[in-house]
């Protein structure tokens, strides 16, 4: 009776995701950044659950990304070119990594909290520049290919490769949709409300971050692994400050919180970066830098609350 | 129900809890009293664990809790309201009551279905919010509640728990003489089996809500009686009463 | 072996004393507002960019140049924080994180395009260059000038801190804002003032660290790492905190470079690492 309708999916939701399906015949030629938008999206969603749901600012989730990027490489490498099989090791590996950090990261707040995500990430990326015997080091990991998946090839117009990254986007979505309308799901939103309320309703709220801290870690991973191979490389910026950095600036421009904020964020900005391509980094991030302002001074919630909040006034 | 065996605090030179000896029986109604900086809430939150003692022990029922982490301690049936509104402002009240009801039965940990699936949780949730009159908001996000409600609410969440012992912090904190009433009219109707204590200051409330008194002050617990024993000490009136006599 | 120590002391020293004039304004306004200031650094790139204007562009003598970068660089930090941040002070830390690392894009993307993002350099004084030399250790003149200034500074700060009105205002701010006020104490006065001295303390040593590390726009986000490592470790509003925290780092980046160069930044990250998880608080802070 109560809570009735929750989980059903808007109209607005269906017709998004049937959008998802017009790049293979209204822009064939921009799949790959079709996939790399993809790819970006499950990134930026794996954030939004730790850091929009349950509040924790992490400055470092790249790492998780990273992890999972060259597990899926070093896997490929080593002669298994299977990529379902890999991608779920990877997965599993940034989990097994993540779950063993959460132990740490939730006991902390405030700049202690970023201090320690900031640091991890760059202990990590510091780790892959100097194992340079395992990870390439700045040259990064190459000389592998991924053929296909499922029988499909990867062909240069990334149809594969879009497809493949479009359903690793929809499935991880979908399982985080579950997530935010059950009882976990609440709980997260509890400790972002009011962490200190909760252990007094009887809440093991470090149990709960834990286990957000280590499905996103999951995701992460995952994302990480469809890139590395739908592009048969691994950089070391996969594991960068910059990576982190730059997947936090898309959550909040799309609107943390709100399931579709990572997405859209990803959307616009990597459009947007492939259409200013031709500028240079610097000039690059002055736009970047001129969002941020303009986002936190006037768009608190992002792109979606600022939507949400013009589409209630107009009621 | 609730007792603790010489509970100590201090911060540096500052004593927050000194020796402090309490036992508190099942369903009786208790008022702490004192002057401000008495060490009212630290003893809440020493109770509660919020605070951790430097010595001493605190028991509910039967079993030692000193050891136990906050929400272990809720778990066992021992819930606290906040003297300043402690809630969760984007959540709706029905949220808020369900999620205290969720985490209570073990089932917050689902991440697989969806609320709609807890019907009986909701349900409860409801209820407890329309004994106290709140049914009317439940779809409101708690930052939209009027103060008087949002203070309702925090009893609501500490009742979501089932406890055996309830601890209130000044319930009635900002809320105008009129609307307290409300306030003061839930917790009386409130179960005869629920240990509760309050701190407050209004003493009309005290001396009307009350069956037993307790007085703290400089961390110490001075006195212990009922309103009327409370009302004619002469150490009690000294300290905090002032000169006026109350009738019995 | 005993040389080459002493060499790595020496040189981390005065490292230690740059990183304390980056670091010393961030930690003491984060003690006081809970200000996370992301862009502290870019005061640090005003001051230094100015003085290598002065001298550059304006044949200034370098040491005449360093209270301009002061004042420059306070003055910027006084305009930001009367524009933007003040209106943030209660809002999330996450909130707070993203507004200055914004400022701080911005600000590097201004000197990309005003100054090129070529390495500068500055002419210093002939007393300053060249060395001491007492056996097979060599002791740069500048380092020596830096680990005095440095220190004299700290001594000028304590005093200030200890002694003044003002000193006592920032103590009782750091310590309980809300009493502080109850007290009559005009805590925005004070922070303004606060922002303004930490923002020119940065500049100062922006500008000073132009002849040991060098300058270009991304000065701003290399240095932000360190200066945020000193003020964790060293914990918020603690003067001698981060003046402990920044000799550290200083020594061991120092040493890590000169002993364990395979492990780059590896062992300072793991440092700050394993002393935030030992005391997240700093080893100074407030409990």
């Amino acid at each position: 009776m109560h809570f009735r309708g929750l989980t059903r999916w808007r109209p607005l939701e269906v017709v998004f995701w049937l959008c998802t399906l017009l790049p293979f015949v209204l822009t064939p030629s921009y799949l790959s950044l079709a996939s790399q938008i993809a790819i970006t999206a499950l990134f930026a969603l794996s954030l939004d659950l730790i850091l929009g749901y349950a509040g924790i600012v992490s400055l470092g989730h790249a790492a998780f990304f990273g992890f999972g990027a060259y597990t899926a490489g070093l896997i490929a490498k080593h002669y298994w070119t299977e990529p379902l099989s890999a991608l779920l090791i990877a997965g599993l590996s940034a989990g097994i990594l993540g779950y063993a950090l959460s132990h740490i990261v939730v006991r902390f707040r405030h700049l202690a909290l970023i201090m320690l995500t900031m640091g991890f990430g760059l202990l990590l990326a510091e780790a892959a520049n100097s194992a340079h015997a395992i990870t390439g080091g700045a040259d990064g990991l190459q000389g592998f290919r991924v053929p296909g998946v499922l029988g499909f090839r990867f062909d240069m117009f990334g149809r594969t490769a879009y497809a493949f990254a479009l359903a690793v986007l929809f499935l991880c979505f979908l399982i985080c949709r579950r997530i935010i309308h059950s009882p976990f799901g609440l709980a997260l939103r509890g400790i972002r409300e009011n962490a200190t309320r909760m252990p007094a309703i009887g809440a093991p709220s470090q149990a709960h971050l834990r286990k957000a801290y280590t499905i996103a870690a999951v995701m992460a991973g995952l994302a990480g692994a469809v890139l590395t191979q739908t592009t048969s490389t691994v950089s070391l910026e996969t594991l960068s400050f910059g990576r982190s950095a730059d997947v936090l600036v898309i959550l909040i421009l799309g609107g943390a919180g709100r399931l579709y904020g990572g997405i859209l964020g990803a959307v616009i900005y990597m459009v947007a970066r492939d259409q200013f391509s031709g500028v240079s980094p610097q000039y690059w991030y002055f736009w970047i830098g001129l969002v941020l302002v303009a986002v936190v001074m006037f768009l608190p919630n992002g792109i979606l609350g600022g939507l949400n909040a013009f589409y209630k006034k107009a009621q | 129900m609730l007792s603790t065996r010489k509970l100590n605090k201090r911060f540096g030179s500052l004593v927050v809890a000194q020796d402090i000896d309490l036992s508190l029986p099942r369903g009786v109604r208790y008022a702490l009293i004192g002057p401000n900086g008495a060490g009212k809430t630290t003893l809440i939150n020493l109770i509660t664990g919020l605070l951790a003692p430097d010595s001493g022990a605190i028991f509910l029922g039967e079993e030692q809790i000193t050891a136990l982490k906050p929400h272990q301690r809720v778990r066992r049936g021992l819930a606290r309201t906040f003297q300043i509104n402690t809630l969760f402002p984007h959540l709706s009240a029905l949220e808020s009551v369900t999620l205290a009801v969720l985490e209570r039965d073990g089932n917050a940990h689902n991440w697989w279905k969806g609320l709609p699936s807890f019907a009986s949780a909701a349900d409860e949730a409801f209820a407890i919010l329309e004994s106290l009159h709140l049914q009317a908001s439940v779809g409101k996000e708690t930052r939209e509640l009027a103060y008087g409600q949002q203070r309702l609410l925090e009893i609501a969440l500490a009742l979501a728990t089932r406890p055996r012992v309830l601890l209130l912090d000044e319930p009635g904190a900002g809320v105008p003489k009129d609307e307290s009433a409300a306030l003061f009219a839930a917790v009386e109707g409130l179960s005869r089996e629920l240990t509760v204590l309050f701190i407050e200051h209004d003493m009309d409330v005290v001396f009307r809500f009350a069956s037993r008194i307790l007085v703290m002050a400089g961390g110490r617990l001075l006195v212990e009686g009922t309103p009327a024993e409370i009302a004619d000490n002469e150490q009690v009136r000294e300290i905090y009463l002032g000169s006026r006599r109350r009738a019995a | 072996m005993l040389s080459s120590a002493a060499g790595v002391l020496f040189d981390g020293f005065a490292y230690g004393m740059l990183l304390f004039l980056l670091s010393v304004g961030l930690s003491v306004t984060l003690g006081m507002m809970n200000f996370v200031n992301l862009a502290h650094c870019s005061f640090a790139m005003v001051g230094a960019y100015a003085t290598m204007t002065l001298v550059g562009n304006w044949g200034w003598p370098f040491l005449a140049t360093l209270p301009v970068a002061f004042i420059d660089a306070a003055v910027v930090a006084l305009i930001l924080e009367r524009i933007f941040f003040r209106r943030l002070y209660r809002a999330s830390d996450l909130d707070q994180c993203l507004l200055t690392i914004g400022i701080v894009f911005i600000s590097i993307a201004a000197y990309a395009w005003f100054y090129t993002t070529e390495q500068q350099s500055v002419r210093i004084p002939d007393w300053l260059q060249g060395s001491w030399h007492a056996g097979a250790l060599a002791f740069a003149h500048y380092r020596v000038f830096l680990i005095v200034f440095g220190l004299a500074i700290t001594a000028l700060l304590i005093f200030g801190i200890e002694r003044t009105r003002w000193g006592a205002q920032v103590r009782a701010a750091v310590d309980n804002q809300r009493m502080a006020r109850g007290l009559g104490i005009d805590v925005d006065r004070a922070f303004m003032f606060t922002f303004a001295l930490g923002g020119g303390l940065a500049g100062l040593g922006g500008a000073l660290s132009i002849q040991m590390v060098g300058l270009d726009p991304t000065f701003a986000l290399t240095y932000l790492v360190y200066v945020l490592i000193v003020v964790a470790i060293g914990g918020l509003g603690s003067i001698g905190g981060s003046f402990v925290a920044a000799i550290v780092l200083g020594i061991s980046d120092m040493a890590g470079k000169y002993y364990f160069p395979w492990l780059g930044a590896f062992l300072i990250y793991l440092v700050m690492v394993g002393l935030l998880m030992w005391r997240p608080l700093g080893l100074f802070g407030k409990r």
